[in-house]
């Protein structure tokens, strides 16, 4: 049994988890082993290639065959004897194993993650609709409910199977918090009124420590009001935009979304490696990444609220505003993308409108500049009109990244000045 | 030939498992700023959907952009399919990004493949926007003039 919500909430502390896939079984067994015995409060994760997410399963078994690199492990592609094989023994109450899928359409891959015991994956109709797919909202819709009820039914065996919304993420970056949130309960929502009782609800680290902190203190009151049961938590992702390159940088940024996650209370941390701007990062990298997250968390001190600038004011709107527009959330969810109502700022996706901007402030933080048809006329701010040039996309997408590394360059240049204080300041280039 | 507005038609897309969109709406504004045309085609686009649009769109250029590590191998089978029509056998095409899962490892072998496959240009990450300039001002050059 696969009782993913249970081991986090009985965990003494905050649960880190990596993301990390591979193509070969043996390599995925290496892992997932690797991250059990880190030494930290883990859980393990199964990240599944992006053939498999967008359903191409032949394509993936072709690249096995010929031994082509995969960026994850095909689910499908492999038989279900196979991935057996690699939790057997691993898997279990002690060490619950989640599927990260990034599919839209993932009936399939709820199937062959069940059959081989893990009942606890991720995503949602529109996380995994919108920003990486170019399925209609309405077939993704249905999609979720079918796999909802696949997850569901495990119920009848004892099982309590688990699902994270994606919300807190869309697009990685440049989404303001308040959609983040919003998008995070309307998904946890639908997961429970489609029969999934233990759900979580992510938020992922965006521009500004104290704005996220806000925002999960905002999911956090959401959630209370609008989910049932208790079992329910919140996830922190590492930052999901463009990372730091260096490796000072990327630590500094990972243990900041581990503060993060500690002094808002949130259940869970997924992390990020050093690696990740340049390539899929190693088993060792992982866990080297698990064990800083982890560190970090330990030395912040939770703190019960925050200041308020409006998120919690912002997310509300946007989910009762969704939430009125029809009984049924299925319907909702379809008719707010089409109304606008959800509008994911910079999103290609043909359902999504697409008439809503957004700008990082000059004190780092995330704001609207144009709310396109978003029901936040007179609760949100605007910045002003600023249109989107190349260089200022490239600007604010890099924002945490610059801010990170250079901070780190700073350091090594410290460090060097220290050791050979006759260097010239041209060092920085070399 | 001179009456013609000045710049490219320029069909960007990422390939058919890649996901990821910053490259492309960035890509989508630099061409808008050089004065160029662009219709963006988005996330995970199957490769019929692809042939379909450059038919359709009959482009000066077609700019695949990907990151998720499948480039090489989705870049691979897509240009053959481009390349088998007439319409778009002549057609420049040049791809870009983070190609394969290693990082920069085996760049230049990618980038010969490519090549050889039917791109008329490869831009693995890391060399930079210039040399993508520099493409399209020749480019625009050889055929505007």
């Amino acid at each position: 049994m696969n009782g993913f919500g249970r081991f986090v909430a009985e965990a003494d502390g905050l649960v880190v988890q990596p993301r990390m896939g591979f193509g070969s079984p043996e390599l995925m067994r290496r892992g997932l082993a690797a991250v059990r015995d880190s030494g930290t409060l883990a859980v393990g994760t199964i990240t599944l290639d992006s053939y498999t997410r967008v359903g191409s399963h032949d394509v993936a078994r072709a690249a096995l065959a010929a031994g082509d690199d995969l960026n994850g492990y095909p689910i499908v592609a492999h038989p279900v004897d196979t991935t057996l094989a690699v939790v057997d023994g691993i898997a279990g109450a002690g060490f619950p194993v989640q599927v990260r899928h990034g599919s839209a359409l993932p009936q399939d891959i709820v199937a062959a993650s069940i059959a081989a015991g893990l009942y606890a994956t991720e995503g949602g109709p529109l996380s995994y609709c919108l920003p990486y797919s170019r399925v209609p909202v309405r077939e993704a819709v249905r999609a979720w409910r079918e796999s909802c009820r696949l997850l569901a039914r495990l119920r009848e065996t004892g099982a309590e199977p688990h699902l994270e919304s994606f919300g807190g993420c869309m697009l990685g970056q440049l989404c303001p918090p308040s959609l983040l949130v919003a998008i995070s309960v309307l998904e946890g929502l639908f997961f429970q009124r489609h029969g999934v009782r233990s759900v979580s609800l992510s938020y992922a680290q965006q521009t500004n420590a104290d704005q996220d902190a806000e925002a999960v203190h905002a999911l956090a009151t959401l959630a209370g009001q609008h989910l049932t049961g208790h079992d329910w938590h919140i996830v922190i992702y590492t930052y999901m935009g463009v990372f730091p390159r260096t490796p000072h940088g990327a630590s500094a940024l990972l243990a900041e979304a581990a503060r993060l996650a500690a002094r808002t209370g949130a259940a869970r941390l997924i992390v990020k490696t050093v690696a990740e701007a340049h390539r899929i990062p190693t088993i060792e990298e992982n866990v080297a990444a698990l064990r800083t997250a982890a560190d970090s968390a330990t030395s912040t001190t939770y703190e019960p609220s925050t200041q308020d600038t409006g998120i919690l004011a912002e997310a509300r709107a946007l989910v009762d505003a969704v939430l009125a527009l029809d009984d049924a959330l299925d319907t909702a969810l379809v008719t707010a993308v089409e109304l606008g109502f959800l509008d994911v700022p910079y999103c290609l996706h043909p359902d999504n409108p697409g008439r809503t901007r957004t700008f990082v402030d000059h004190d780092g933080r995330l704001r609207w500049s144009r709310l396109g048809a978003l029901p936040l006329r007179g609760i949100a701010d605007t910045g002003g009109d600023h249109d989107v040039t190349a260089a200022g996309l490239l600007r604010a997408l890099s924002h945490v990244e610059r801010r990170f590394d250079d901070a780190a360059i700073e350091q090594d240049l410290h460090a060097l000045h220290l050791d050979r204080p006759c260097e010239p300041t041209s060092e920085r280039n070399a | 030939m001179s009456e013609r507005t000045p710049g490219l038609d320029v069909v960007v897309t990422s390939l058919a498992s890649d996901a990821h969109t910053w490259n492309l709406v960035y890509l989508q504004l630099v061409l808008e700023e050089l004065g160029h045309r662009v219709v963006n085609v988005g996330a995970c686009v199957p490769d019929e959907l692809l042939v379909d649009e450059c038919v359709q769109c009959a482009p000066d250029l077609v700019v695949v952009s990907s990151v998720n590590g499948h480039g090489f191998h989705d870049g691979t089978r897509v240009i053959a399919a481009l390349r088998a029509r007439p319409g778009l056998a002549a057609t420049a095409v040049v791809i870009g990004g983070k190609l394969g899962t290693g990082g920069v490892d085996g760049a230049r072998e990618r980038a010969a493949r490519l090549v050889a496959a039917g791109y008329d240009a490869v831009f693995e990450d890391g060399t930079g926007l210039a040399a993508f300039r520099t493409f399209l001002t020749q480019l625009q050059a050889g055929v505007r003039v």
